[in-house]
């Protein structure tokens, strides 16, 4: 397609060197630069967070409370579990990959909105500012779900920052959705249609919805919550005539499908992935494509399966354990599509693929414990245990983490006009994945003999286990660290890559240059070709 | 640390017919879902060397992706769940639908403690003495923010909610002491909030109840707090009488019609306006801040004494439908 393929490192119209200097990049519209601005942004929040998990998981080495007093423990966990949702997981592959792969997958020049598309990251920004400048003045302890009446009346922290914090986030969450839903609505190029969409689009379009849709009702509640704790109005707290549960209702309403915020656009990496190192067009387009839609659907309808044993009536309880099971469904379709993809496919077990196998196999176990947790009689006993906490963290780290890294790493071509170290990303892709279990599967067994979450103290017994987990954590962290370092190297000394290094099919690949131009493409594109072309052949430059 | 690996626990102690109910169906998933996770990996692993990349222009094949594949993978899938769930259904009901005859024990969450009141007067903290071979039912509730009881080697929990109560049911088949826990995040000293559950064969526990001092009968202290607040100046002539008022059904000044149950009796001792019975005048002050929510117990406990038409708590999760404010 382009006239000067093999000049594209040095072409100064490439997005990386089409201007210079701080403001060119603060002030970008570009949908590539702002993706490079999240970038950064977001993996210091991670190591941020991360840091936090570290502390805490340094604590649980011994039953007592050594390393961190309690009160200094329950800000750990609670500023973990902000800083990593709303400020990592949230924004990692939508505003990073999506940002970047968003309008190049569907043939457009930016989003639909370039400069809301910088006012998300402006938001993000302030925001990420705000929840630093909370952590230092002394933190928060209300646990990321801010509990209500603990939140609102009993907490000795600075709870009204932190939910000021997540109010403004929730801005950028809400902008970056709407710019993906009207950017697929109308900045497709001719020729691609709805059902020639890559599935990662697919699946960055639910989580559009979602974010449009659900962030409101998280601005509502915590302002509610800010109402209640400056003025004493009363509205979740009994002692003034409120009703506690109602938080939680209204919460949950929001964190349930926050939750497939933080899971359906690492399905859409991972349905790239497996298709691109199988070479192969994807088992069942439709009904995966159509699976992330019914998730995004029914993802509103479980919330209260948080609430089986709070108090709320057993036959709501006996409602949103059913429907919590119909929104499994979808999600197994996805698994068994992705495993029937590589039938008959010529894999190539580069590091992309490693994280996407990685991430099936560690989805698959987050998703059937899911089945336990959503069994009302079983959710009896392990509900607020370690089991919960394992089984979510092998969706959203074992899912959404390693399906981040698996994109991180097999757009890093297109993003840096690098290529990565492949032996030094597989060592660290095997770090990741045996440190992840050796973390979290000790976790389950607790959660099962009955260790509750946020506990600074527990009793002997469940050393054992705690040991194992601090012990994978260590290793994980190493996993997490080795990237930072050789994917800075590969910036300046990486192989200089192709335009498309893989052979993979899609727009961003066949019809842009590794980096792209400004604007993405020298021509519109015009699309004759289902996604995932690979019998008709890929072009490579 | 000698002698620690064999100490390793993998299994809490099932010590009530509800662990045996959770411990079956948790086995049961164990083996369904391990099942599946082990023919999904070595799928995986089987296809990814099986079809490894050969040559580098190497593509793979194309294969339809036929209807009937789609439909079996999703029709299985949701049949065994809708099983699951069925299954899980009835657990759960077993543990929190209430029974008649059980003992009946309250329980108070605050920070950071559990205050427990049996019925013939004995006050424990952080401790709870069981017969074994009993049904037991707790009326939880908190003084402050929400609590919730967790004894792991009965495998059941329930929230202590501020303002409402909440039950639970087990029946101990095994003594022995076992962990309390304060599952839900309560604040600095949420993990010190814990105790033991001691389960006692039937001798051992006619020696403690024997051996404990205790107090009053709680319906007893009920009845002198029922003085001592001055309820019985009004209740009898210019407010309703409360002979045989608990389960009672209650016509309301709005027509409404409402049993009295430990929810409504709760309410209308802090909220005396928010439900008037019919025929008499809002006089009543509230008594919010006054009497705590161990008191509240004890008042309950008494009018329960006064006739009940049935012994037993039933007023599972009948909660104030919106906010009481006072008109």
């Amino acid at each position: 397609m382009s006239t000067h393929p093999h000049l594209h490192r040095d072409d100064p119209k490439d997005y990386l060197h089409c201007e210079y200097g701080i403001r060119s990049w603060l002030f970008t519209t570009d949908h590539k630069r702002i993706a490079i601005l999240y970038l950064v942004s977001i993996t210091l929040m991670f190591f941020v967070g991360g840091a936090f998990a570290t502390l805490v998981r340094l604590e649980l080495i011994t039953p007592q409370s050594d390393l961190l007093q309690p009160e200094t423990y329950n800000r750990m966990f609670t500023m973990h579990g902000i800083v990593m949702v709303w400020f990592f997981l949230i924004p990692s592959i939508p505003a990073v990959l999506g940002n970047f792969l968003i309008p190049m997958m569907v043939g457009a020049r930016d989003l639909a909105f370039p400069r809301i598309n910088l006012l998300s990251w402006w938001l993000f920004t302030a925001s990420g500012v705000f929840v630093l400048i909370t952590i230092f003045i002394g933190g928060v302890d209300t646990g990321w779900t801010f509990y209500t009446p603990f939140s609102t009346f009993y907490s000795n922290s600075y709870a009204v920052a932190a939910a000021l914090a997540i109010f403004i986030n929730g801005f950028s969450t809400i902008l970056t959705g709407l710019n993906f839903i009207v950017t697929v609505h109308t900045m497709r190029a001719p020729g691609m249609t709805w059902l020639r969409l890559p599935l990662f689009v697919w699946s960055n379009y639910a989580t559009a919805v979602i974010m449009v849709l659900a962030t409101p009702v998280l601005a509502i509640t915590l302002l509610l919550v800010g109402i209640e704790r400056v003025f004493r109005v009363g509205i979740f707290d009994p002692a003034l005539g409120g009703d506690p549960i109602l938080f939680q209702h209204l919460f949950w309403f929001y964190s349930h499908p926050a939750v497939y915020i933080m899971i359906l656009p690492g399905m859409g990496v991972v349905s790239e992935l497996v298709t691109a190192f199988s070479r192969k067009r994807i088992f069942g387009y439709h009904f995966v494509a159509f699976a992330s839609m019914a998730i995004a659907l029914f993802g509103f309808l479980v919330w209260g399966h948080h609430l089986f044993v709070s108090g709320q009536s057993l036959y709501a309880g006996l409602v949103f354990s059913l429907l919590s099971y119909l929104v499994a469904v979808p999600s197994a379709i996805k698994v068994f599509n992705w495993t029937a993809t590589l039938y008959k496919g010529s894999v190539l077990l580069a590091t992309p693929m490693l994280y996407a196998l990685a991430f099936i196999g560690l989805f698959t176990m987050g998703g059937l414990t899911g089945l336990f947790v959503a069994a009302l009689g079983v959710d009896v006993h392990v509900h607020d245990t370690y089991f919960v906490v394992a089984h979510f963290h092998y969706i959203m780290v074992g899912g959404m983490v390693t399906a981040y890294m698996g994109g991180l790493h097999f757009w890093w071509p297109k993003i840096s006009g690098r290529m990565y170290p492949e032996g030094w990303a597989k060592i660290a892709a095997g770090l990741i994945f045996f440190g992840f279990n050796l973390t979290f599967f000790p976790q389950f067994v607790l959660g099962y003999l009955g260790m509750p979450r946020r506990y600074a103290t527990y009793p002997p017994e469940f050393q054992v286990w705690n040991v194992l987990s601090t012990a994978g954590a260590s290793i994980l962290a190493v996993g997490y660290v080795v990237p930072l370092f050789y994917l800075f190297w590969s910036m300046r000394y990486g192989k200089i890559a192709p335009r498309n290094p893989w052979r993979a099919s899609g727009l961003e690949w066949e019809e842009a240059d590794s980096p792209p131009i400004k604007h993405n493409f020298e021509e519109v594109p015009t699309v004759t070709k289902e996604a995932y072309h690979y019998h008709e052949g890929v072009r490579l430059g | 640390m000698a002698g620690a690996a064999l100490a390793v626990p993998f299994w809490p102690p099932p010590a009530a017919q509800s662990a045996t109910a959770v411990d079956h169906l948790f086995i049961f998933l164990l083996a369904i879902c391990g099942t599946v996770a082990a023919g999904i990996f070595i799928t995986i692993l089987y296809f990814a060397a099986r079809y490894r990349r050969r040559a580098d222009d190497e593509i793979g094949s194309l294969r339809p992706s036929p209807l009937w594949v789609e439909l079996t993978w999703t029709a299985i899938p949701a049949a065994i769940f809708l099983f699951i769930f069925g299954w899980g259904a009835r657990v759960y009901f077993s543990i929190y639908s209430p029974q008649v005859g059980a003992l009946q024990i309250y329980v108070v969450g605050k920070q950071w403690m559990w205050e427990v009141q049996h019925p013939n007067g004995q006050r424990e903290i952080n401790q709870l003495h069981l017969p074994v071979n009993r049904q037991v039912q707790l009326v939880l509730t908190s003084q402050d923010v929400i609590h919730s009881f967790f004894v792991p080697a009965f495998r059941v929990k329930r929230d202590a909610v501020p303002g409402m109560y909440t039950t639970v049911q087990f029946h101990p088949t095994k003594a022995g002491e076992y962990h309390l826990f304060c599952a839900e995040y309560c604040g600095t000293e949420h993990s010190r909030m814990i105790g033991t559950v001691t389960v006692m064969e039937p001798r051992d526990y006619e020696r403690w109840l024997a051996g404990t001092p205790r107090g009053e009968p709680l319906a007893a202290t009920g009845e002198r707090l029922f003085t001592k607040y001055g309820c019985v100046n009004c209740h009898g002539n210019i407010a309703p009488a409360l002979d045989g008022v608990y389960m009672k059904g209650i016509g309301l000044a709005d027509g409404r019609v409402v049993t009295a149950d430990d929810q409504y009796l709760r309410e209308s001792i802090l909220d005396p306006g928010a439900k008037i019975v019919g025929g008499f005048p809002n006089i009543m002050p509230s008594f919010r801040g006054v009497v705590n929510e161990v008191e509240l117990q004890a008042l309950i406990e008494y009018l329960k004494s006064l006739g009940a038409p049935a012994a037993g708590y039933a007023g599972e999760e009948r909660r104030p439908r919106r906010p009481v404010t006072r008109p």
